[in-house]
């Protein structure tokens, strides 16, 4: 009872270092928190896709597009089971700010994606208008659409507006869904681009596959790409995953430098508590010299110091998780179509927490070190 | 080792010395201390001889940084001393280590210093009780205890305000308290009344010839106040770290 309430009172005694060290310490736990989140977030696609899917693309490159007389090729290689392809449409709703991704998608499109959940009465609806659309949840939420609305699309690659009838709503089947994408109809894509635009249509930004057996991986993609190998558009196919991950490694590096600020928001913050502690201790010479006169330990002393740091540490730390979900809410809601999994995991609590503890010990460390070593008699000489 | 183990009553250290006069309570023999600064020697203290029988009053006087403070801190073992020995009690406390000597400290002096060393987290109650968190005794014995010494100080009123809220004179009292609660074997106060004016200055004064007298507390004090050193029974002058009786 004696050590935590002396222990308390000390840590109130300079009321607004020590709230502004709480503060800084809040600020520093939600930032890593934030950041943490942004990089799981930017994983999560990877490890919601499915390994039991191949994609193929132009090997050249993702923006070259390929046959769509491919299709029927694909579908004849063992072990692929069904076949689908998406366009990008890269269209602007409103305005460039709101950017969500958009697929022209081919009729089997859907039954590939188990985990994008479509009611029956929404899903017929769909695919009975040709100009019709499906939205995930959280992008319908963000700009209020409901079923029904008319969604225009500004054209960047395909000129013109494109206006579709949102004729469902989709869920995801497991947390790491993306619900933030915006499906139409290949068909109607094509044609337009046929009939009314002059330029050259059935093609496919991309194939999806599904594998009988996703051990067949490597050598499905293997068959698929030696097929179309020394024609006009050579192949390149990987698992979903591992596509998924492509993009990823495009933004490695920023991913490596969002990580490392995060490492560096804690190292700033435990270099400015570790000042404060230092401070606080210098200002207690005497009463811990008076301390040891007394008889108490050097340890207590040190003790005093570490309960102190760490109870201010911890204190900003458990605030700081706990509003690392507020700002998490408010940071998904802004960009939520860019990185769709955006949640706070367990594992960026507990390392929030680690960190908090971490930043405690190390600003104690030398201050407790220093207060514990200080001779009694030169402790004492610093008041007088 | 137990610091209570090495202490035994007066009559206790009467019987093992076969009959003999008593060994004084602090018995100080060679005592010197010299600090180094780069090659240079300086001496602080230069082979002090001096006893202390128990239930004296001493008042250690001389020029400012003749060594009072250091001699009083050896022998309240707060200071390592460069030779010579200091027994207390039977307890050559130079050879005890930092460890056995906190535990010494803690059941044996009693420490009254200039600018009173409280804490300003802590009630004069708490206070007072501080040095006994370091025993085992219970939470009721201890406030018993703290109350009687408060009383004693005429400060059972002021128990539960912080120092800050306390005069000078006050909060010495307060100190003395604290200095009291544990029974210690040797009280030692280094310019008790340094920081109060006269009138406060003469009740804390009374207050410690009280406890010589009433309580039988051997009392070290270092003074530079001819009027302090009139309570003392006794007065020791230091000269640049050489004794002059
Ligand atoms: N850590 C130290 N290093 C060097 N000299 C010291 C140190 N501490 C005390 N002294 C010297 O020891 C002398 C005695 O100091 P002190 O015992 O405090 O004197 P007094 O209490 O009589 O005024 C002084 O000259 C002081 O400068
Ligand atoms: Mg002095």
């Amino acid at each position: 009872m004696f050590v935590p309430l002396l222990v308390l009172r000390n840590a109130f005694r300079h009321k607004l270092r020590t709230t502004l060290t709480v503060v800084g310490i809040i600020v520093a736990i939600v930032a890593f928190g934030m950041l943490r989140t942004i990089v799981d977030a930017w994983y999560a696609g990877a490890n919601a896709s499915s390994s039991a899917r191949l994609v193929t693309r132009s090997s050249v490159s993702l923006v070259f597009p390929l046959p769509l007389s491919y299709a029927p090729k694909i579908r004849q290689v063992d072990g692929v089971t069904r076949v689908a392809w998406a366009n990008w449409f890269g269209g602007i709703y409103i305005n460039e700010r709101n950017f969500f991704a958009q697929f022209a998608i081919s009729p089997s499109y859907l039954d590939m994606y188990p985990e994008f959940v479509l009611s029956d009465d929404e899903r017929r609806a769909f695919v009975a208008d040709r100009t019709g659309a499906i939205a995930g949840r959280k992008l319908a939420e963000k700009y209020g659409w409901k079923v029904g609305d008319q969604i225009p699309l500004r054209g960047t690659i395909f000129p013109g507006t494109w206006t579709f009838n949102l004729r469902g709503i989709y869920d995801g089947a497991e947390e790491g869904t993306d619900t933030s994408t915006f499906l139409f109809h290949y068909d109607f894509l094509n044609e337009t681009i046929k009939q009314k635009l002059g330029g050259r249509g059935d093609q496919a930004g991309l194939y999806i596959e599904q594998l009988a057996h996703p051990d067949d991986a490597a050598a499905v993609s293997a068959a698929i790409d030696a097929m179309f190998r020394n024609s006009l558009a050579e192949t390149l196919t990987e698992t979903e995953k591992a596509f998924q991950l492509g993009f990823v490694a495009m933004s490695e590096a920023i991913l490596l430098a969002i990580q490392a600020v995060s490492f560096v928001v804690i190292v700033i913050i435990m270099a400015v508590m570790a000042n404060t502690m230092a401070m606080t201790a210098r200002e207690r010479y005497a009463e811990y010299a008076t301390f040891k006169a007394l008889g108490f330990s050097n340890g207590f002393v040190a003790l005093l110091i570490f309960a102190e740091s760490l109870g201010i540490a911890l204190f900003g730390g458990l605030l700081g998780v706990a509003l690392t979900f507020p700002a998490a809410g408010t940071f998904a809601k802004t960009v939520g179509s860019i990185l769709p999994a955006f949640k706070v995991s367990a594992d960026t609590i507990v390392l929030q927490l680690a960190a908090a503890l971490v930043i405690g010990v190390v600003a104690a460390a030398i201050p407790a070190w220093r207060a514990a070593r200080v001779r009694i008699v030169d402790g004492l000489r610093a008041i007088g | 080792m137990t610091a209570d183990a090495q202490v035994g009553t007066v009559d206790e250290r009467r019987e093992h010395a076969g009959g003999a006069p008593p060994e004084p309570l602090v018995a100080i023999r060679n005592l010197s201390k010299y600090y180094l600064r780069g090659d240079q020697v300086i001496p602080v203290l230069v082979d002090i001889d001096l006893d202390v029988p128990e239930g004296d009053f001493v008042a250690l006087m001389g020029p400012s940084g003749s060594g009072k403070s250091t001699l009083l801190n050896l022998i309240a073992g707060i200071d390592k001393p460069s030779s010579g020995e200091i027994r207390i009690a039977g307890v050559d406390i130079t050879q005890l280590s930092d460890a056995d000597l906190a535990l010494w400290r803690s059941a044996n002096v009693g420490f009254i210093f200039q600018f009173y060393n409280l804490m300003p987290v802590l009630s004069a109650f708490g206070n007072v009780e501080l040095p006994l968190q370091l025993t085992s005794l219970s939470r009721r014995e201890r406030r018993d205890r703290v109350e009687t010494a408060l009383a004693l100080v005429g400060l059972s009123d002021r128990a539960t305000h912080l120092p800050n809220e306390l005069s000078g004179g006050q909060q010495q009292r307060v100190a003395i308290a604290r200095a009291l609660i544990t029974d210690p074997t040797l009280i030692v106060a280094d310019e008790p009344t340094g920081d109060l004016d006269r009138t406060t200055a003469g009740e804390i004064l009374g207050l410690l010839e009280r406890l010589n007298r009433e309580l039988d507390k051997t009392i070290i004090m270092v003074t530079h106040d001819p009027k302090a050193a009139e309570k003392a029974h006794r007065v020791v002058h230091l000269e640049k770290g050489v004794l002059v009786h």
